[in-house]
């Protein structure tokens, strides 16, 4: 029991952190893409400074998700050895995808990227650019191909039985397009253009406030609202797509979503609301009936409950699945509001005008990143008791032969670097945040 | 069994997996192995200059590693749960120094203090020198095998025992080898004080390689029992041990005619007969139990099904020719001296 909980502890914090930067990288790549963009269309010399001084930032967050990322491919075996062998025939065509097809191409047009201005001409430069943007997409593709199998397995057989049993592939494009891949794979690359465009509002917003370089912070605020106000609301369809895939293939993460206990009832939609696993209520907010609109377009239709399911079939933790969801779909709201209230300002042409706005924009990058967190913890928890969904349980996926004592001392490592990780990377971006895009003493004239 | 050109799918996923590892050891050997010698240059500015040389390659090097894991994993599930959980605190440093390696890199030139170069450069020192000899340990226990009972049970010590002798003389060997590439590497990539310092270093290190390769094989032939059993089956396969042997002596041979490039070939080639000599050796096992043969991992028990590896492979078929025209790209364009400007490291 202990090795099985400190593994999972392990497991969390190092996806977790390592969610942090990917879906930054992700973002940042396309706002910096279509800097690029522009400046080869409109030969702008703002829109080049805004490239170079992204990119040095966009650097320094892909090279901590690569680095983040190597300990995430070598944990599944370390940690989760019957897990590992129970999947690998799956999750194999995946990662070998993921590898050849989606890391090759960004780290070896990386190279260029950041170091080739002076050795390639401009366009190969943005080709390198664009090269390193779509490689991280299709990283994120097939990772999230793979958990979504967990999820929702399809194309699959299994084949042996007790500790020799495991899942073989049937069906490949049963396998990558199984009923949660598309959905999840859109939103997940919503949620990191979310998170790239909002650290580059903050970024402006800041700069605005102080009244430094003031045109190019112009430039780059209002691609980055376009960004974000767009996806902001193709999150909340694909969020609700998500939702109506959730409800059909794994109804008790649904149920927990929500709280909702009984078996068959119409169920309740709550804006906030706490709950308690013992007596199976739910105190707070609620739209009644709101769920079983949702999904079957009618206040009364009932919705499968909690307690429709076994107490060893079901997850535990629904409060906090039900939190964790709630917090999500309230940051999306939010962005929403924040993201078409700017943009009816942009239109009307007093965008910048209110210093209030640009202090909401500076302190709103933690949403994105919040929300991106919660989310997968309300995905992951929701999933539970199962590591692969109504096939084996995450309590029989652990290595069986590694003992509490030596996830300890890996878990202190991990923390111990981690927390140096985090540290360097927030110095650095405040260094680079600081000094700016280019020096304002030396440059200012030849370039504003 | 579906073959394909009369070879099963297990072999020919298990040399996929022999390629992608081989030129892992070659590319981040010389990464690793020019991080060997840091400390071993004095002044800031050639240890900056030794850290951009691998500046624009290094990322993209370590693909490999990320490739070659990914394809452990899905070509034999079996072997890559069965070794890295029983290899837990190796893997966990050998990790854990990775991104101590990674963060040196990005962050060592970033502040002008002392302190803060000097601390990083010792982290980078130390980091690249353990992972490489980590990288050995974990192979020398492989060669000796692990304690492995029924299903694919660990059955061995859990925190100190990959630490034993055999191991670390392959350790050492790893190191010794890939400090070689490195000096190699960096003298192509040099100039001026720097380059004449390196030609002094490597010979330091070919001598290391040498002395080192050749106590370890001695050792490997009289202590590891069957180790030359597939070689007796198949002689023709000696010639492995001999291109690897010929490949050595030439190292050296081209070194002191100042014939650098060809001389990273060899290298590279020396490191290539080497590995394709353990696979020789092992096949089909993939890790052999001291307890019982029987419950070796072999690559028929530890591989995933036929329709996985057939789709794998045409995976890999696509994606190869891809990732060569990616790695010819970048070297190319990084091509000759190193010249330090304002977006280097």
């Amino acid at each position: 029991m202990e090795t099985e909980i400190l593994a999972r502890i392990q497991f969390a914090f190092t996806v977790a952190f390592h969610y942090i930067y990917p879906p930054l990288s992700i973002g940042i790549g396309l706002i910096m893409v279509i800097m690029e963009g522009l400046y080869l269309k409109t030969g702008n010399k703002h829109y080049e400074v805004l490239t170079r001084f992204w990119l040095k930032i966009f650097a320094i967050t892909f090279g901590i998700g690569v680095a983040t990322g190597i300990i995430m491919e070598f944990e599944f075996g370390t940690n989760w050895a019957v897990y590992s062998r129970y999947v690998g025939d799956i999750f194999g065509s995946a990662l070998a995808a993921e590898g050849l097809f989606a890391f090759g191409l960004e780290s070896a047009f990386l190279g260029v990227l950041i170091f080739g201005w002076n050795r390639v001409s401009p366009k190969v430069h943005f080709i390198s650019a664009i090269g390193v943007f779509l490689g991280s997409m299709f990283s994120a593709v097939w990772i999230v191909v793979a958990n979504s199998w967990q999820q929702t397995p399809a194309g699959y057989h299994i084949v042996g039985e007790g500790f020799n049993a495991r899942a073989e592939v049937t069906d490949f494009w049963a396998m990558v397009f199984n009923p949660s891949s598309v959905d999840r794979i859109i939103h997940v690359w919503q949620g990191a253009f979310l998170a790239g465009a909002f650290l580059v509002l903050s970024v402006h917003a800041y700069y605005l406030l102080k009244g430094r370089y003031i045109e190019i912070s112009k430039k780059a605020f209002k691609i980055a609202l376009g960004v974000a106000t767009v996806i902001s609301l193709t999150q909340l369809v694909s969020g609700h797509s998500s939702a109506d895939g959730v409800a059909e293939n794994q109804p008790a993460k649904l149920a927990a979503m929500e709280g909702h206990y009984e078996p068959s009832a119409p169920a309740d939609l709550y804006l906030f609301g706490w709950v308690d696993n013992q007596t199976q209520e739910v105190t707070g907010i609620k739209v009644p009936g709101g769920l079983s609109f949702l999904v079957h377009q009618d206040f009364e239709e009932p919705v499968t409950g909690l307690n429709a399911f076994p107490e060893e079939d079901r997850p535990s933790q629904v409060n906090a699945v039900f939190q964790f969801y709630h917090i999500m779909i309230s940051i999306g709201m939010f962005l929403i509001g924040l993201t078409l209230y700017a943009s009816y300002l942009w239109w009307k042409g007093t965008l910048f005008d209110k210093k209030w706005l640009l202090r909401i924009f500076a302190f709103s990058v933690l949403l994105p990143q919040i929300a991106n967190q919660v989310g997968w913890f309300a995905a992951e928890m929701g999933r539970q008791p199962w590591i692969v969904y109504g096939h084996l349980r995450t309590s029989e996926g652990f290595s069986q032969e590694v003992s509490s004592n030596q996830i300890l001392f890996s878990l202190i490592l991990f923390l111990v670097v981690y927390t140096l990780l985090f540290l360097l990377f927030m110095y650095s971006l405040n260094k680079k945040i600081k000094q700016g895009p280019y020096d304002e003493a030396k440059n200012a004239l030849e370039i504003i | 069994m579906e073959t394909f050109f009369g070879i099963d799918y297990p072999t020919l996923w298990y040399l996929v997996v022999g390629l992608l590892f081989s030129g892992y050891a070659i590319l981040e050997g010389f990464d690793y192995g020019a991080g060997a010698w840091h400390l071993f240059f004095k002044k800031d500015l050639s240890r900056r200059i030794a850290i951009n040389a691998i500046g624009p390659l290094w990322d993209a090097n370590q693909v490999w590693l990320i490739i070659g894991g990914g394809a452990l994993f899905a070509g034999f599930p079996v072997m890559y749960a069965t070794m890295l959980s029983a290899m837990y605190i190796p893997f966990m440093l050998f990790l854990m120094l990775l991104v101590l390696r990674s963060a040196a890199i990005k962050f060592r030139s970033a502040e002008e203090m002392k302190w803060w170069r000097k601390t990083w450069d010792v982290i980078y020192f130390t980091s690249n020198i353990l992972i490489a000899f980590l990288l050995g340990v974990v192979l020398g226990n492989i060669l000796q095998g692990f304690e492995i009972g029924e299903n694919f049970s660990y059955q061995g010590g859990i925190f100190f025992s990959f630490l034993n002798p055999y191991a670390i003389m392959v350790g050492l060997t790893t190191l010794s080898i890939f400090m070689t590439q490195g000096a190699i590497f960096l003298l192509l990539k040099t100039e001026g004080r720097l380059h004449a310092r390196l030609t002094f270093l490597l010979k330091k290190g070919m001598i290391f390689f040498i002395l080192s390769f050749a106590f370890t094989s001695f050792y490997t032939l009289i202590y590891l029992p069957g180790v030359t059993d597939n070689f007796k089956a198949n002689p023709v396969f000696f010639i492995l041990p001999i291109l690897a042997f010929l490949a050595v002596a030439n190292v050296p041979r081209l070194v002191s005619k100042k014939k650098y490039a060809p001389a990273l070939v060899f290298s590279s080639l020396t490191m290539a007969f080497l590995l394709m000599l353990v696979a020789f050796q092992l096949y089909p096992v993939l890790l052999p139990s001291t307890i019982d043969p029987a419950h070796s991992v072999t690559i028929y028990n530890a591989a995933s099904s036929q329709k996985s590896l057939g789709i794998m492979l045409t995976i890999v078929l696509i994606g190869a020719p891809l990732l060569a025209g990616y790695f010819l790209f970048l070297y190319k364009t990084f091509h000759g001296k190193v010249e330090l400007d304002d977006t280097s490291y």
